[in-house]
């Protein structure tokens, strides 16, 4: 296997999916002749050319509603968003149209459409580009949502997402498109939407976690570990579909649990992954599930207040400790 | 403003006079019976609706297009079958004029499961693929992007189909108008924007929610050609909708055209004839217009339409409006399996779609 950036994974995905289908195409802002913002789609246009590989004006309303027609009519559109921040501006279009288009249609017309690009913070963005949106999307019936957390599965989930016939957001990190790992090279290799994935095994503790904060999550299991603590660390990779099983399995397994995640808490993901858990394996549980999120405030500019606001190792560690009873 | 006038030229007013083969722009004596059995369907198909809708068979919004036929009949005289239509929320008559049964139309008001959308959608949301027909949306203006996609999806695949895109004239003050607009300009797409300009956005006039009066000079601002059609004389709406259908086919050049018509009803059923927005007598003016009327006259003046004839039209108009109300009545309600049902096309082999255990479906 191939050491490669989660950048490259993204681009491999790409290519190769626009390869192997003609009605793949890529539209976004500054996708093309700039090779993308995060510079994902570096080297799409000159091989795909100006059909397939489509600079938009700043319009995200707009050309998230374009897709979604040619969508409806048979092409299978791939959506930058330059962050998802400024997705909200087409949130009518991808929750009003797509979500509901097979639903509403009664199975006339799908909506074969990925949605991607970075989610949650940076560093020291402010509070209008430092945004987790997960909960935005999953709310929704009809939406599937990923959030891969490393190269392997960013290549895997994204090339899984656009070969589905549902609308799928594909949530990436801009911490993330740095990070190296290795990737198969298998041009079929996908990784199936709904299969969460135990990142470290352990048997003391589960930490649950999705998208960036997995790093986050294996630091804190990597400091427990030093204190004769074996975290388990379960990466949900898709949060619709979501891998209830492996919830439960790891739950069954330690018997306590964290969730970590970017967003706030009130009506988080790890609300809902609490809920599924009280109901699914009440009897395996011996301490309240806890859950570390942003803190509830928008998101300051200023270095330590930042760092103050975001889930840290040491705000997951003293989570564990506190369900071990430590 | 195009008129009547203007279309009659086309073949000379002596040569019409004599009716017959000749015909009216273009089109032969069979073809325009089967424009006034359309929009004729078109308004005896509502007037069931609004009946219906006062017995409670049909519920929720009901958005009735009495009064606008003229704007959809012409405008499809000009389409292909495999052309795409995409339309709002008031979208009976446009549905039924591209093709789809009275039957299938009426039994999905009737939220019944031989429906077009199975009793999924209801009187906002009707589609059929067959005839593509893409729906019948119901946020305003949101419908507006996706004819944009629609319009890209057949310049990619180099195809010389067109798309027209319906909406109301309160609709182009919204941004997915006018980011849509922008790109079709921009990319050179095949779609022809139609303004049903009805006077009212719901209870608010035109006038006072624009600040510019004339909504064509909006193209103005993407460099996309423009027109105005008489939204109320059938034959004056087909002429301006086949130049820009032309202009969409043969070069990829999108239009934007305002078809001045005129509502005859409330905004939906919940919304009174006149009140508090418009007097009586304005509705009554305005109704001394009626497309169809316009359009009967206009055919008996060129000698081509008989009282026979009429009459005959509007029985089987009839006859097909009573037989849909009745399979209407007829058909099953969906059942409770039919719930959970296309949410999502593709399943996954594994993890959880539903998070409330599809409970609606336990014993």
């Amino acid at each position: 296997m191939a050491v490669i950036t989660y950048r490259e994974a993204l681009n491999q995905a790409l290519a190769e999916e626009m390869e192997r289908d003609p009605n793949v195409f890529l539209m976004g802002e500054e996708v093309g002749v700039y090779n993308g913002a995060y510079k994902v789609s570096k080297g799409l246009l000159d091989r795909f050319g100006q059909m397939r590989v489509v600079d938009t004006p700043i319009t995200e309303l707009g050309f998230a509603g374009l897709g979604i027609g040619a969508a409806m009519v048979g092409l299978r559109p791939v959506i930058e968003f330059m962050t998802f921040n400024f997705a909200m501006l087409a949130l009518d279009q991808v929750l009003n149209s797509a979500a509901k288009m097979y639903y509403m249609t009664a199975g006339q017309f799908k909506c074969p459409i990925v949605f991607r690009g970075p989610t949650g913070a940076a560093l020291q963005l402010a509070a209008q580009h430092s945004q987790a949106l997960e909960a935005q999307y999953i709310h929704f019936p009809g939406i599937k949502v990923c959030t891969p957390a490393t190269p392997a599965d960013a290549k895997g989930l994204l090339k899984a997402a656009i070969r589905d016939d549902d609308p799928v957001v594909v949530m990436e990190g801009e911490l993330l498109y740095a990070l190296k790992g290795e990737v198969p090279e298998d041009e079929d290799f996908i990784v199936p939407l709904g299969v969460a994935d135990v990142k470290r095994e352990g048997r003391d503790v589960s930490i649950i976690t999705h998208g960036k904060m997995l790093h986050v999550a294996l630091q804190a299991a990597a400091k427990l570990e030093q204190e004769g603590i074996e975290a388990e660390v379960l990466d949900l990779r898709s949060l619709r579909p979501l891998d209830v099983d492996a919830i439960v399995a790891t739950v069954r397994k330690t018997n306590r649990a964290v969730y970590v995640e970017e967003g706030w808490p009130y009506i988080g993901v790890g609300a809902q992954i609490v809920d599924l858990i009280q109901y699914e394996a009440f009897d395996y549980l011996d301490a309240p599930v806890e859950r570390v999120t942003q803190a509830d405030v928008p998101m300051p500019y200023a270095k330590g207040l930042e760092r103050l606001a975001k889930p840290s190792v040491e705000l997951v560690v003293e989570a564990c400790n506190r369900v071990l009873y430590r | 403003m195009a008129d009547a006038k203007m279309v009659t030229k086309k073949g000379g007013p002596a040569e019409q006079r004599r009716g017959g083969e000749q015909g009216l722009a273009g089109l032969s004596r069979e073809e325009l019976h089967h424009l006034l059995y359309q929009m004729l369907l078109g308004r005896r198909f509502e007037e069931k609706c609004a009946e219906a809708y006062a017995l409670g068979k049909i519920g929720g919004f009901c958005h009735l297009y009495i009064g606008q036929e003229a704007v959809t009949v012409g405008a499809y005289s000009v389409l292909r079958p495999d052309d795409y239509v995409i339309a709002a929320y008031r979208d009976h008559v446009q549905a039924l004029a591209k093709g789809m049964s009275a039957r299938e139309v009426m039994a999905e008001l009737y939220g019944r499961v031989d429906g077009c959308a199975r009793g999924k959608g209801g009187s906002m949301h009707l589609y059929s693929k067959e005839h593509n027909f893409l729906g019948g949306w119901g946020i305003v203006g949101g419908q507006i992007p996706l004819a944009t996609g629609v319009g890209w999806a057949i310049k990619y695949r180099g195809e010389d189909r067109v798309c027209v895109c319906f909406m109301g004239e309160a609709a182009v003050n919204s941004g997915a108008f006018h980011e849509s607009l922008n790109m079709a300009a921009l990319w050179k797409l095949p779609v022809i924007y139609i303004v049903e300009n009805n006077r009212f956005g719901m209870g608010t006039a035109w006038e006072r929610a624009s600040a510019l009066y004339d909504i064509s000079q909006k193209a103005c601002a993407y460099d996309m050609p423009s027109a105005v059609a008489d939204g109320m004389n059938v034959l004056a709406v087909r002429e301006v909708v086949k130049e820009a259908v032309e202009r969409a086919r043969k070069d990829s050049i999108p239009t934007l055209i305002e078809a001045r018509c005129y509502r005859f009803m409330g905004h939906s059923m919940s919304d009174p004839v006149h009140g508090v927005y418009r007097t009586k007598e304005e509705v009554e003016e305005a109704k001394k217009r009626d497309p169809i009327r316009i359009f009967i006259d206009q055919l008996k003046e060129h000698d081509l339409l008989t009282d026979e004839e009429l009459n005959a039209i509007d029985d089987r108009v009839k006859a097909e409006v009573e037989d849909a109300a009745e399979f209407a009545d007829r058909s099953p309600e969906p059942g409770p399996e039919e719930l959970y049902q296309h949410v999502y096309a593709q399943e996954p082999e594994r993890g959880w779609l539903f998070f409330d255990r599809k409970n609606r479906l336990r014993q």
